[in-house]
Formats: C-alpha cells, sequence, structure tokens
C-alpha cells in the first residue's frame, strides 16, 4: 500500500472517530477508562523526567557559560526557555509516543486480531468511534496538564540542580526565571502540546486498528507507530513553529 | 428463516463464493461443514454482514440485508447473536461486563434490571459465580460459554458460531454443541455453525451443507449423511477409520 493511500485512510479512520457516540454512558466509561490508562500512567514517567532533565539543562548551561561576564541569572532564562519551548512540549511528546502510541496499538491490534472488533461490529457498533474517540479526547484535555508539569517539574529541577552543584545560586536561578517573562510562550508551548495529544492518539490508533495477521504483526505495527508518531511530531513541531513564532 | 440465493463473494482474482443457494430455518440447527479454504468463513461473514457480496441477495425473514436503511441495518444487527471462534470476548472486561455490553449499548434499562438479564443468561449457560472473573481466569469452555451468553443476551433470532468447539476437549464439546441446540429450540431460534468437527454434525446437525471450492456440494442432514454416495461428503466426513467404521455399522443396522 502506498503512503497516499495510508493517508486517505487515516483520514477516512477520522471521519469515523468524530461521530456521536453511540451511548453517552458507555462513551463516558470508555473516556474515564481511557483517561487512566493514557494520562495518569503517564503521570510518573512525565514527572521523573522532567524533573531530571531540567537538571541537566541547567547544570549544561551553566557549564558553557562560564565568563564573568555573562550574568548567572541567564542559566535561569535559558533553562526556563528551553524547557517550555521544547522540552516540555516537544521531548515529553515523544516520550507519551513511545509509551502511550505502542500501548494504544498493541491494545486495538489484539483486539483486531482476536475478533473482537468483528464482535463490536457485528453488534452494530461503530467500532473506529468506540474505540479511538474517547482516547483522542483523554489525550488532548490531560496532555496540556501533564506538559504544564512538566515545565513546572523540569524548572524546579533546574533550581535544585543549582543548588546542589554550587554552579549558581538559586536567588540567580529564580531572577532569571522572571526576566522578560512571555505568557505567549506558555500558549504556543500548549498549542503544541494539543497537535502532538492528537497525534499521539490517532497515529498509532491507525496502526492498531489495520493490523492484519497474528500477534507478530501486532508487534511490528506497534514500532511502526511509535516511529511514524515520532517522525510526525518533529515534523508538525517545525511547521508549528514556523506559524506560530516567526 | 434466513434465505440465501446465489451468493458470490470474491477478494480481487479469487472468487472465493460461486453461487450458493440455501434456506436456514427457525429453531433448527444448521451446520456448514467444508475443508479448510472452502468458503465458509466468508460465507458466515456474509451472512453477518461483515462481507457485502458481490451477486446474489440474502434475506432476513424477507428483508434483503444489503437494501437495510441504517435506522433498519441497526434493528437487524441487534437481532445477530455471533459466536466467534476465539471467543473474542473483551479482555479487559469481566464476565458480568461482557455480557451486559451489548445491553448498555442498545438498551435504557436499569443496572438491577441488565443484571437480572445477565445473571439469567449465565445461569443458561451454566456459568454461576464467575461474573466478576475476566476472560483470561477462564478455561476455554467457559469462554466459549460466556460468548454463547452475550450472543443470546439481547434474545436474537439468528445466532452464528464460527468453530465453536474448536480447541476444545471432545467432552467440552459435547456440552456446547448440547447447549447451542437446546438454546435453538428453546428460543425458536435460526442457527449458523461452522464447523470442522464431525462429532457435531453426527450429534446435532439438523441441517448440514457441504461447500466444496465455494459452491454447495452437498444438503442434508445427519442422518442423511450417513446414507449418501455423494463422493466428495464421503472423502470428508469419513476420512478417519472411525467415522468409517461408525458409517459402515449405521448402514449394516439400517439394512
Amino acid at each position: 500500500m502506498n503512503y497516499l493511500e495510508h493517508v486517505g485512510k487515516y483520514f477516512m479512520m477520522l471521519g469515523e472517530v468524530f461521530k456521536k457516540p453511540q451511548r453517552f454512558r458507555v462513551f463516558y466509561e470508555g473516556l474515564l477508562r481511557e483517561i487512566e490508562e493514557l494520562g495518569l500512567k503517564s503521570l510518573g514517567i512525565i514527572m521523573f523526567i522532567s524533573f531530571f532533565i531540567g537538571g541537566v539543562i541547567a547544570l549544561q548551561t551553566a557549564l558553557n557559560l562560564d565568563s564573568p561576564l555573562i550574568p548567572k541569572s541567564l542559566i535561569g532564562f535559558a533553562a526556563k526557555r528551553s524547557i517550555i519551548l521544547e522540552f516540555a512540549p516537544t521531548f515529553c511528546s515523544i516520550i507519551l509516543a513511545g509509551k502511550v502510541g505502542s500501548y494504544i496499538t498493541s491494545s486495538i491490534g489484539a483486539m483486531r486480531v482476536t475478533e473482537q472488533i468483528d464482535a463490536l461490529e457485528v453488534m452494530g457498533i461503530n467500532s473506529i468511534n468506540h474505540l479511538v474517540l474517547p482516547k483522542v479526547l483523554a489525550t488532548v484535555f490531560f496532555y496540556p496538564f501533564l506538559i504544564a508539569l512538566a515545565m513546572v517539574l523540569g524548572i524546579f529541577g533546574g533550581w535544585v540542580s543549582g543548588v546542589l552543584s554550587g554552579l549558581f545560586t538559586g536567588a540567580d536561578y529564580i531572577e532569571g526565571i522572571q526576566t522578560t517573562f512571555d505568557p505567549f510562550l506558555i500558549t504556543y508551548s500548549l498549542i503544541k502540546t494539543l497537535v502532538f495529544a492528537f497525534l499521539i492518539a490517532t497515529v498509532p490508533s491507525y496502526h492498531g486498528y489495520y493490523v492484519k495477521g497474528g500477534s507478530i504483526a501486532v508487534g511490528k505495527a506497534s514500532t511502526q507507530s511509535v516511529v511514524w508518531t515520532i517522525i510526525l511530531i518533529v515534523i508538525a513541531n517545525y511547521f508549528l513553529t514556523q506559524m506560530l513564532l516567526t | 428463516m434466513i434465505e440465501v440465493n446465489s451468493l458470490h463473494k470474491g477478494f480481487g482474482e479469487v472468487k472465493v463464493l460461486k453461487g450458493v443457494s440455501t434456506t436456514f430455518h427457525p429453531g433448527k440447527t444448521s451446520l456448514i461443514i467444508g475443508q479448510s479454504g472452502s468458503g465458509k468463513t466468508v460465507f458466515l461473514k456474509s451472512l453477518i454482514g461483515l462481507h457485502i457480496p458481490e451477486e446474489g441477495t440474502i434475506s432476513f425473514d424477507g428483508r434483503i440485508n444489503t437494501q437495510f436503511t441504517n435506522e433498519e441495518k441497526r434493528q437487524w444487527r441487534q437481532e445477530i447473536g455471533m459466536v466467534f471462534q476465539g471467543s473474542a470476548l473483551f479482555d479487559s472486561q469481566t464476565v458480568e461486563e461482557n455480557v451486559m455490553f451489548p445491553l448498555k449499548m442498545f438498551t435504557k434499562q436499569s443496572q438491577a434490571k441488565m443484571l437480572d438479564r445477565v445473571n439469567f443468561v449465565l445461569n443458561r449457560v451454566n456459568l454461576e459465580n464467575s461474573n466478576k472473573k475476566l476472560p483470561a481466569e477462564l478455561s476455554g469452555g467457559m469462554q466459549k460459554r460466556v460468548a454463547i451468553a452475550r450472543a443470546i443476551v439481547m434474545n436474537p433470532k439468528y445466532l452464528f458460531c464460527d468453530e465453536p468447539n474448536s480447541g476444545l476437549d471432545p467432552q467440552t464439546a459435547i456440552v456446547i454443541d448440547n447447549l447451542i441446540q437446546e438454546i435453538t429450540d428453546e428460543y425458536q431460534i435460526t442457527t449458523v455453525i461452522n464447523t470442522h468437527d464431525m462429532n457435531s454434525v453426527m450429534e446435532i446437525g439438523e441441517k448440514i451443507i457441504f461447500l466444496k471450492n465455494g459452491k454447495k456440494a452437498w444438503e442434508g442432514s445427519n442422518n442423511q449423511i450417513f446414507k449418501t454416495d455423494n463422493e466428495a461428503v464421503v472423502d470428508f466426513v469419513y476420512s478417519s477409520n472411525l467415522f468409517k467404521k461408525v458409517r459402515e455399522a449405521y448402514l449394516n443396522e439400517t439394512k
């Protein structure tokens, strides 16, 4: 199947995703389950990585800005910008593409190869809508909170690393964080997060839903879905940055 | 009653079904048999609407399924129960949730009423005290019984089973066969079963259709299958020595 055919099929799938759920009670239960699976269960890894990467960013910046002419507050300023603009939305989304993307593809793919999706269709249920819409809404609504948390913890990690290493003082770091704060950067970051969250839910769902074969095919589809989600996140990141910041 | 008229279905160049016609009656258990690749699964999937026929019609009590409006199709789907080869239970849901799922989707009953119905059908398939178990915690036979319970929970008019005995020991297979036949008779359901299991053919085959290379090669009952001289059927059904001897004994007895 060529790439154009996949793109067409992906958009046709989206057409089915955004239909009215057949029964709101069942949809609501599915949404809560997905918020737990895709959102709450990712909290730990995002908190852990954000804290340490924030620390590394601050340390790297401090080590590279060793001229006495450059104020130490620049470390906090640079760390804040890096974390808000790129690390939190993009780096965390790539991590989530790996963790959540493989889960989505393998769970939907397993349903496909064990005829559970056929069972839904025979019952007269729009299986794409039933399986994918809760995932899309769960990621799109929950990931902005996750990324906001990653920003806070990343910046906090930078402060802790400075204080513990003695490379800069906490006061310098906080002064840098407060220097020329532009709220639009947060908006930009959250817009990117929404787009990435959408990709993280839909691209792996597509790979899982249309998988053919057995368990090996599901494994291959999982790998492919993670690779494609990351590629699309990187491309979308470039275009969004171009559109929103230039 | 389901009437199949000159059904054709292919995938690209490969023609799988080549003009199959037959009728399935309420309260009767009909079996589709044939070698692997003979078109049984495609035939069954065409009956349940997962494949659209290229030619021919399938009518359900006079209603042709390819001519349904969306609303009629939704209604028709609720009249169908399906037991898949691998049971196709939702593995993240408990037995109770699996069986309750169609009720939640298509009825506006209260939780208590739905639970009553779930318990009733679970009792009917002899599965008490398993409500809170996950499918992975059940044996193959129990999973099949949950699948049957889920298939009949909406009181279907038509029940389809794709190799309900595959992977089961002979004793459990007989239990499943008898259960399907009892339910068919009790609720006057039109039941169609795809099977490879010759025990099922002998035990519950009130009507048997033998498919060969996408065509109906023979049709009859389990009594007639002993007497038939159709070479293709004899080669397929009596391929084991045991069944050859059973047939000889039957023919000697009825001479």
